[in-house]
């Protein structure tokens, strides 16, 4: 039996959904992606640097690394609720997962606009 | 929880080394092993990120690290990892939608999945390399 009462998981149907959309964002911005890199491979600096230059391309970049940060947090809670079965070793782990993804998260706006 | 008692027979064993898992279940836990594998990769990926847009100078760095033979390798290991966890997540998305979730449709879109896969890692190997 899965206990939800424990933090993190109080709504499974929303978490379930939140990890399909996240999913389907980051395929959309994959497939895209790699198809642009077929079209015009970046074999140099510039050509790379310039695919996010666009203010839209940094938004939608920043969409797949929020929507991977949150799928990430739902799989890696999942595995922790399946697989870690002391309750103080577990809330411990879902802090960490968290902390690390909001700091990836701070990273990624960095990456993006200070280039 | 057992309304069944023949249900309440049944052996019950989670020890993984004694369960023989159907091709979906190795698919889904591959899907597993490949997003946790991802996720601790995560800062290395975004570290790469970083310098191959910080300047032409870190750019041309990155690109002589990127030649090393250890290097391709875990490059190859995590785009698998990437490229499996898409098939499967779009398998999964599928079954969800109700599509091939019969026995025979479920085996052969996990053969898919796992073979789609490695075959875009392959092509993604040819075109880096």
């Amino acid at each position: 039996m899965v206990r939800y009462s424990e933090f993190g998981a109080h709504h499974p149907l929303r978490d379930w959904f939140a990890q399909r959309i996240t999913a389907a964002v980051m395929a959309l911005y994959s497939v895209t992606f790699l198809i642009t890199l077929l079209v015009v491979p970046p074999v140099n600096y510039s050509l790379w640097h310039q695919i996010f230059l666009p203010p839209w391309m940094k938004f939608a970049t920043l969409l797949f690394f929020v929507s991977l940060y949150l799928h990430a947090w739902i799989g890696m809670r999942n595995i922790c609720m399946d697989y870690v079965k002391h309750r103080r070793t577990k809330q411990v782990l879902y802090a960490l997962i968290i902390g690390v993804l909001v700091a990836y998260a701070v990273w990624t706006v960095q990456i993006l606009w200070e280039q | 929880m057992l309304a069944n008692p023949e249900m309440a027979r049944r052996p019950k064993y989670l020890n993984l080394l004694r369960i023989r898992l159907p091709l979906p279940g190795v698919i889904s836990i591959m899907h597993r092993v490949s997003g946790a594998v991802l996720f601790i990769a995560l800062p290395l990926l975004l570290y790469w990120f970083q310098q191959s847009l910080t300047s032409l100078v870190t750019f041309d760095v990155l690109k002589a690290v990127f030649s090393h033979w250890l290097v391709k390798i875990i490059v190859l290991g995590l785009l698998w990892g990437y490229f499996h966890h898409l098939c499967a997540g779009l398998r999964h998305l599928a079954l969800d939608l109700h599509f091939g979730t019969g026995l025979t449709a479920a085996r052969q879109s996990s053969v898919i999945a796992l073979i789609a896969g490695m075959v875009l890692t392959l092509i993604a190997a040819v075109l880096l390399w």
